[in-house]
């Protein structure tokens, strides 16, 4: 019985995730072939309100807010979801190795990777960005993606090493089947309970990290714009057009929240692995 | 007798338990100062190039090294510089012409200030929050409230910071956003503080209450809990006297796994409301390629992390002392 209510309880997270998530991301995409106008284009007057025509309103040199922000959205998503394939997919690598073999490496790498999550993941970002130059696209995928991949690696190490004994790995083993093919095929899709919840984890983090850089100016530099540019622009004018911050932090949130309520619906969203 | 016995054998042990966690931190403390000067300097030569600029001959460059020290071995190198570390020598700002020691020792303690209140807040508000959520497990309020946490989680810091500045800076005028008074006036200091602090600290309180209340929910169906309420003890005081007493080593290890993102948040809350910290600083160093700099912020604010963890698994033993025994091997941190 209470367990029947939780369940229905999950699939309203997910329902209403994937709702939000599926307009959010539907903008986005849209953002990047077609915006109400041009993001650079100065037309209209100068800190104009929000209003049927613009929606966030009109910055200082008339811009359409809404636009710039559907754009920045998109190059924010961009980055998340390319710091996030980086991080999966060399996380799920060295996890499934290191869980599946076990070993002094495992022990290593374990170890290494215990004393990288301790310390602050912003904080190893920036050196990583410091050290491979600032101010370039690329340097800060790489240094993201880099920092992300701890994190992967021991969700993914702890699912391969429960698998290693089971029942159908053993067999698959003893019907003489390959050891990549094991790892790949019959192993990984079991991983997804574990692995899921994790990406979306993953995903929020790495909007936020991206946000973050660029709000200090060490992200993407103009003329591309990332959200977090967008609101350090916007904090200077709060006064003026504060439609400017709160319409970017509107999309902003939208985006980690729709995304964070389907890591909820998919299960142990956060206190089991904490 | 028994149980005098145990605690004797105990007292025995602790002792050992708190020298071999200084001991790991030791080490780890020496492994991230060696990892982070052993990459800056890889890239100082660099650095010695790129002060000179493209007018400058390879003998100008050879003379220059050997100013920066950058002509000895690795090791020696690190070995003077760790001892610069602790006695204040940090070496010379690239960009500023100044000793790193004098220019970091008054915004290290305006960071840690900034760490410790936002620590205390979250500390102070997660334990009630908690307690409150886990009461409402399984409620009409229950769906409603977990969408509030996950939506707390996804406000970030600097968003809220941005909105925090403005109504209680700019409109209702109870500090100034970006003149920061100073520690020497610590009654509008903490003013100033307090408001950053909140910012790093609401999307942190809402995972310890999630953190929180999944501890606890799924101690209150251990059997110790059932024997209590059979005998008659009211539910509140079961869940004071023996549940969270039960519950609270795994949250102060979050907590100090916290410690770790008050110290990101701050790099950007400290951008947000103009408080000329730490963080303030490595951003504008990373900006300015001043690496002396980078380099030394970056070792503190591990250190700090670092510290703070220790201190958790310290904690920890007080409150439950298997954790001695069954850490003791690994020496690692509890998550």
């Amino acid at each position: 019985m209470k367990q029947g209510m939780k369940y229905g309880m999950k699939n309203q997270f997910l329902l209403a995730g994937l709702f939000l998530s599926g307009i959010v991301f539907a903008g986005i995409a849209l953002g990047a072939v077609w915006t109400p106008y041009p993001p650079a284009a100065m037309g209209a007057g100068k800190f104009l309100p929000p209003s049927a025509a613009h929606l966030f309103g009109t910055d200082q040199f008339g811009r359409d807010i809404f636009s710039r922000v559907l754009r920045g959205a998109g190059t924010t998503l961009s980055i998340a979801l390319a710091v996030t394939a980086m991080g999966a997919l060399g996380g799920v690598a060295l996890g499934a190795v290191t869980g599946y073999f076990g070993g002094w490496a495992d022990t290593a790498l374990m170890r290494l990777g215990d004393a990288l999550t301790a310390f602050p993941s912003l904080l190893l970002a920036l050196t990583a960005v410091s050290l491979l130059g600032p101010g370039s696209k690329s340097s800060l995928i790489l240094s993201l993606g880099l920092v992300f991949i701890p994190g992967f690696a021991r969700v993914s190490r702890t699912a391969y090493a429960a698998a290693r004994e089971a029942n159908y790995v053993k067999s698959a083993r003893l019907m003489g089947v390959g050891r990549g093919r094991i790892l790949l095929i019959h192993i990984l899709p079991n991983t997804a309970p574990a692995l899921l919840p994790a990406l979306t984890i993953g995903f929020n983090n790495a909007v936020l990290a991206e946000a973050s850089m660029s709000y200090l100016g060490i992200g993407v530099s103009p003329p591309e714009a990332s959200l977090g540019y967008l609101l350090s622009e916007a904090q200077g004018m709060f006064s003026l057009a504060p439609w400017y911050a709160l319409g970017t932090g509107f999309l902003m949130v939208a985006m980690v929240f729709g995304v964070g309520l389907i890591g909820e619906g998919l299960g142990k969203g956060g206190a089991a692995e904490c | 007798m028994r149980i005098h016995l145990i605690k004797a054998r105990e007292g025995g042990r602790a002792g050992g338990y708190v020298l071999r966690r200084l001991g790991a931190l030791l080490v780890t403390m020496l492994a991230v100062s060696f990892l982070a000067f052993g990459a800056f300097s890889a890239i100082s030569g660099s650095a010695a190039s790129l002060r000179l600029g493209t007018q400058g001959t390879s003998e100008q460059a050879a003379a220059l090294e050997a100013e920066m020290g950058l002509d000895r071995p690795l090791l020696a190198r690190y070995g003077s510089w760790l001892l610069g570390f602790f006695t204040g020598d940090l070496g010379t700002s690239l960009s500023y012409r100044q000793g790193v020691g004098e220019l970091l020792a008054g915004k290290a303690a305006v960071t840690l200030a900034l760490s410790g209140l936002s620590f205390a807040l979250i500390a102070a508000l997660s334990l009630p929050l908690g307690l409150l959520s886990a009461r409402l497990e399984g409620g009409p309020l229950d769906g409603l409230h977990t969408a509030f946490n996950q939506f707390c989680m996804a406000v970030p810091p600097f968003f809220t910071g941005i909105l925090l500045s403005y109504v209680f800076g700019i409109a209702l005028k109870l500090f100034t956003p970006g003149a920061f008074p100073g520690l020497d006036h610590p009654r509008q200091a903490a003013r100033h503080l307090f408001f950053a602090a909140l910012s790093i600290a609401i999307p942190r309180t809402a995972m310890t209450v999630r953190m929180l209340r999944g501890v606890i929910t799924s101690e209150l169906r251990r059997d110790y809990v059932r024997t209590a309420l059979s005998r008659g003890q009211g539910r509140g005081a079961v869940l004071r006297r023996h549940v969270l007493r039960n519950a609270l080593p795994p949250v102060v290890s979050f907590l100090a796994q916290t410690m770790a993102e008050i110290v990101a948040g701050g790099i950007v809350v400290e951008q947000v409301f103009g408080i000329p910290g730490l963080g303030r600083m490595l951003v504008a160093s990373i900006g300015n390629r001043d690496y002396p700099v980078v380099q030394a912020i970056v070792v503190m604010l591990a250190f700090w992390v670092a510290l703070a963890g220790t201190a958790a698994d310290l904690v920890n033993a007080r409150i439950d002392p298997r954790l001695r025994f069954s850490q003791a091997e690994t020496g690692g941190p509890a998550a």
